[in-house]
């Protein structure tokens, strides 16, 4: 699965459970917490006595492309909605809305991640890379060149996700077999249908030695 | 408007290339370019040329409807029912419209109103973000009165059910691309039967029939699951409204709001950029569309209304469940003598839900009997999805036949090589037999082990479709420069792509070359994209327009040139003189002399050569339908019930194929999506509740990227010479047959024919018990 949390943690950057996600009392980089009135939270929040924040919205600052970005999030946005609504960053596309369908696939810190799963004020100062900032300046990441040159691309809408989660595979295994392009994306869906080619695609990108 | 042109006899190219291609001769408007050759002898058209609109998608710079955001942008939500039938006592706003966020609060179903689906809409909130619409909603207060309900086909049809609408009261016809018949008897929730296409006399044809065969089928409902969900932005503003939309039908919309408005076509733009997936279900303005233009009218704000994918399941349409009796009668060399068809079907609320044309029109068969039923229940409205009609006949059709095969001991393909009259499907079936190797097919049951494998085919029947009322114009600039406009859209399907391929082909250009700027009302009203007609609708006046401004240049140029227009040719970015290419300028430097900065010729789709077989308003058919052939190889796992789809072999023809890169991506996408409709797809409504149980997509099952078969695609060339490009569309014929043929692989690995979609592990496992 592409849509998970990365499981490599660095010791400045406390690891967000399943749990810790749910009950809404992520720290995140020591510097900001926020609380929710869940029983469970607060039972966690006399444990480590964090500071409360919140309800209200937060100004936080996201590092997104390699620019540190100041926004004002309510505690509840998604990572997705934030990057879409006020950095207007809408290349990340919402299709489920519940890590369904990873349309909404960023990296952080080089991992992918369904960005509509994370909280905004949970991403602490990990970078977030999204399809706009994925080429480098005019040159396309051979993982989009070769989406063009396979037609792995119809409507468009699952394609930024299925780009970021391919990129991501070239970047940690540069020499992919099918099976392991099939694994990266199988959290992927696409209604029109270009899974056979965002593979060869994919595995094309790996030929040319740049991924 | 001018006289219509005087006609002139023009000979076009005309068969199957590779089989027998000739000529056929017609009579032509003057106004018309001249045949276009085979694509062998075409720069640009036939070739792969890469989707001009990849690197915007690939770089996320493609702009959705979702992604528009105007200043001032106020977020609209859907209060939606809870019941899935209720009459509504009383509704108070007041709360809702006191948030500090809110700008306006809609009721949609006031007091009285009769509710009949859960998901219907209620009321709706225009706030200034998504957060306040959300919180608003929940302070709406309604009282509702529970009213008995039925979600079941089955329970619906007996006398004593629920009744979804009240006796006497006509429910509303709906179903762009499904033709509904007026006027039928209406008995509880029942209503049909709906008797178009029968002929002949099928009892007599039964007593001539050596061999009868009858089956039942179910099919379920299917939703289109559009990667960007339903989603509109209004702009109602004093000199006008303007709307983006993730539409299949920017023309149409434009029509519908102006009406719905009272406002004149000239005051309502649609516009539509990247658009997210088009199935079927975003044909129409729909009651989000009104509901968001009238909170932007109530608010003098930007509106913006998407839905959530619950949403999207409940209440955006689906393809309509059926139910089938399907009668065949033969004779032994298996020549059809009679087809009896009973069919209930349930599109919810709505109507559409039959079976298409598919038994009454694919084999040779005197005699046709068809009846069909809308059978209503308290769930949300169907709509045409891909291949409408058709996809759920073909899967009872083709098992039907494959089952007659079995029974007269024919080969399949044999059987239909006997009775299907159509040559081009003939070349289909050998092309794809010889491609998945049809000779190595075994009888059932041969395979020892647990995992049993099959050999099965289907056939595709859709109609060579065509808006009539489908205008563009084409335009060349002083510098050299090329933009085609018109309202259509681009679904994914590539249709931007295709369009600057024909009008590069005619100005010896690339397709990089050419703008194309769609989408858009202001520019000259294309046709829908349903019902496969786009590229048989606008590549035809693309081409026109294109030529008819070629010779606008040549009459400006032929004096520079020192010769008459008609000796002048473009080629490879040059106008020269056809028979002395040295007297040549570079096509920009041509274009300089133009006395205008422009010059523009806007054509409109003129009637097939030939004329059509059938036209309706603005919708024609040609004379010819669209087949197409899939082969299908599966291993079922007779342990776990498990169908591995392997390979899917699937021919297909679309008249000229204009791009085959695109056309290979759409035919991937067809047999994907009728793999998933097979195996996966279905729509469950709990019976106690009437809700949805699978509201989302990690409930309900699509076809993901593992597991996936090898699809093989090939395209025929088929030339009919009959209209400027000869081409027609490929959506719905690629996804017809996919789960047919899957069948019947089922069927040839095991020897047990699965009549009841989608085929899982558990339907199986019980057909191979023989509990079915």
């Amino acid at each position: 699965m592409s849509a998970v949390l990365p499981e490599a943690q660095t010791p400045s950057q406390p690891a967000i459970s399943r749990r810790s996600l749910i009950s809404g009392a992520a720290a995140t980089g020591g510097t900001l917490v926020i609380m929710s009135t869940a029983p469970e939270a607060t039972h966690a929040a006399e444990i480590a006595a964090p500071p409360v924040l919140g309800p209200g919205a937060l100004a936080i600052v996201l590092r997104v492309n390699d620019v540190q970005r100041p926004v004002t999030v309510e505690p509840c946005a998604t990572l997705a909605e934030v990057l879409r609504g006020p950095l207007r960053l809408t290349g990340t596309k919402i299709a489920c809305n519940r890590g369904a369908c990873s349309a909404c696939t960023v990296w952080l810190d080089g991992h992918p991640v369904a960005s509509c799963m994370i909280l905004a004020v949970d991403v602490g100062p990990r970078a977030v890379i999204t399809i706009e900032g994925l080429a480098r300046g005019g040159t396309l990441h051979p993982v989009q060149e070769a989406f063009i040159a396979h037609d792995a691309v119809q409507c468009g809408y699952c394609t930024p996700g299925m780009v970021m989660s391919c990129a991501a595979l070239l970047d940690h295994a540069p020499h992919p077999t099918p099976a392991e392009v099939q694994q990266a994306i199988s959290g992927h869906l696409c209604r029109c249908g270009t899974y056979n080619h965002v593979i060869a695609a994919t595995l094309a990108a790996a030929a040319t030695g740049r991924g | 408007m001018s006289d219509p042109a005087p006609l002139h006899t023009e000979t076009f190219p005309f068969g199957i290339v590779g089989v027998e291609l000739g000529g056929v001769a017609r009579q032509v408007s003057a106004d018309e370019p001249p045949p276009l050759p085979p694509n062998a002898a075409l720069a640009v058209i036939g070739k792969p040329v890469a989707r001009i609109d990849a690197r915007a998608k690939v770089t996320g710079a493609a702009i959705f409807t979702v992604d528009i955001a105007p200043p001032g942008l106020l977020q609209a939500a859907l209060l939606r029912a809870p019941l899935p039938h209720a009459r509504v006592r009383a509704i108070d706003t007041g709360a809702a419209a006191r948030h500090p966020g809110v700008r306006a609060v809609l009721v949609v179903a006031g007091a009285g109103t009769i509710l009949r689906y859960v998901g219907e809409p209620v009321a709706a909130v225009a706030a200034t973000t998504p957060a306040a619409a959300a919180e608003a909603l929940r302070l709406i207060r309604i009282d509702y009165a529970p009213l008995p309900f039925v979600v079941d086909l089955g329970t619906a049809q007996q006398v004593d059910s629920p009744p979804v609408y009240p006796a006497g009261q006509r429910p509303p016809l709906t179903g762009a691309e499904i033709s509904v018949a007026h006027d039928l008897p209406m008995v509880g929730n029942v209503r049909g039967p709906a008797r178009q296409g029968s002929r002949g006399d099928v009892a007599r044809g039964f007593a001539e029939a050596a061999v009868t065969i009858e089956g039942a089928y179910r099919t379920q409902v299917q939703t289109h699951c559009c990667m960007e969900p339903h989603a509109i932005v209004a702009d109602w503003r004093a000199e006008g409204l303007t709307v983006w939309m993730s539409t299949q039908f920017t023309a149409g919309v434009r029509r519908e709001l102006a009406r719905e408005f009272g406002l004149k076509l000239s005051q309502v733009r649609v516009k539509v950029g990247a658009m997210g997936g088009g199935f079927g279900s975003k044909s129409s303005l729909a009651p989000y569309g009104r509901i968001a233009v009238a909170l932007s009218r109530q608010t003098g704000a930007p509106v913006r209304l998407v839905h959530t994918r619950a949403e999207e399941q409940l209440d955006t349409g689906n393809r309509p469940e059926t139910w089938q009796r399907l009668r065949l009668g033969a004779r032994r060399d298996g020549t059809l003598t009679a087809i009896d068809l009973l069919e209930y079907g349930t599109a919810g609320v709505g109507t559409g839900a039959g079976v298409g044309n598919f038994a009454e029109a694919l084999y040779t068969c005197p005699n046709f009997a068809i009846s069909q039923y809308d059978v209503f229940i308290n769930a949300g409205r169907g709509s045409a999805m891909r291949g409408p009609g058709n996809t759920p006949g073909a899967f009872a059709m083709e098992q039907a036949i494959d089952e007659l095969a079995t029974r007269l001991g024919l080969d399949p393909l044999a059987l239909r090589d006997r009775i299907d009259p159509s040559p081009v499907r003939r070349e289909e079936r050998r092309r794809g037999a010889a491609r998945i190797g049809w000779e190595h097919r075994h009888p059932p049951g041969t395979d020892s082990g647990p995992v049993k494998r099959g050999i099965g085919m289907a056939q595709s029947l859709w109609g060579a479709n065509v808006q009539t009322n489908t205008a563009c114009e084409v335009r060349l600039l002083r510098d050299g420069s090329v933009e085609m406009l018109s309202s259509v859209q681009d679904l994914g399907t590539g249709s931007a792509t295709i369009l600057a391929q024909v009008v590069a082909e005619e100005f010896a250009l690339r397709p990089a070359d050419i703008t194309v700027r769609i989408g858009d009302t202001d520019f000259p009203a294309g046709p829908p994209s349903y019902g496969s007609r786009t590229t048989a609708s606008i590549t035809p006046p693309a081409r026109t327009a294109a030529w008819q401004v070629k010779q606008a240049l040549f009459r400006v140029v032929a004096p520079v040139l020192g010769v008459t227009p008609a000796l002048l040719a473009l080629r490879d970015g040059w106008v020269m003189v056809a028979a002395d290419p040295t007297r040549r300028l570079a096509f920009r430097e041509a274009a300089g002399h133009l006395p205008t900065d422009q010059i523009s010729a806007v054509a409109a789709r003129s009637d097939d050569y030939g004329g059509f077989r059938r036209q309706m308003g603005d919708a024609a058919s040609a004379r010819t339908d669209l087949g197409g052939v899939h082969f299908a190889a599966v291993a079922v796992d007779t342990e776990t019930g498990t169908i591995r789809v392997e390979r899917v072999v699937a021919v297909q023809d679309c008249g000229r194929p204009i791009n085959p890169r695109l056309i290979e991506s759409q035919v991937q996408g067809g047999v994907l999506m009728g793999l998933s409709y097979a195996l996966l797809e279905n729509r469950v409504l709990d019976r106690p509740t009437g809700h949805v149980m699978n509201a989302n997509l990690d409930h309900y099952k699509l076809v993901g990227p593992v597991d996936l078969p090898e699809i093989e695609v090939l395209v025929l060339e088929n030339y009919q010479g009959c209209s400027a490009t000869d081409a027609y569309g490929i959506a719905e014929p690629a996804s017809i047959p996919t789960a047919p043929a899957i069948a019947n692989a089922v069927f040839n690995a095991t020897g047990v024919r699965l009549t009841t979609l989608p085929m899982t592990p558990s339907a199986v496992l019980a057909a191979l018990a023989g509990r079915t």
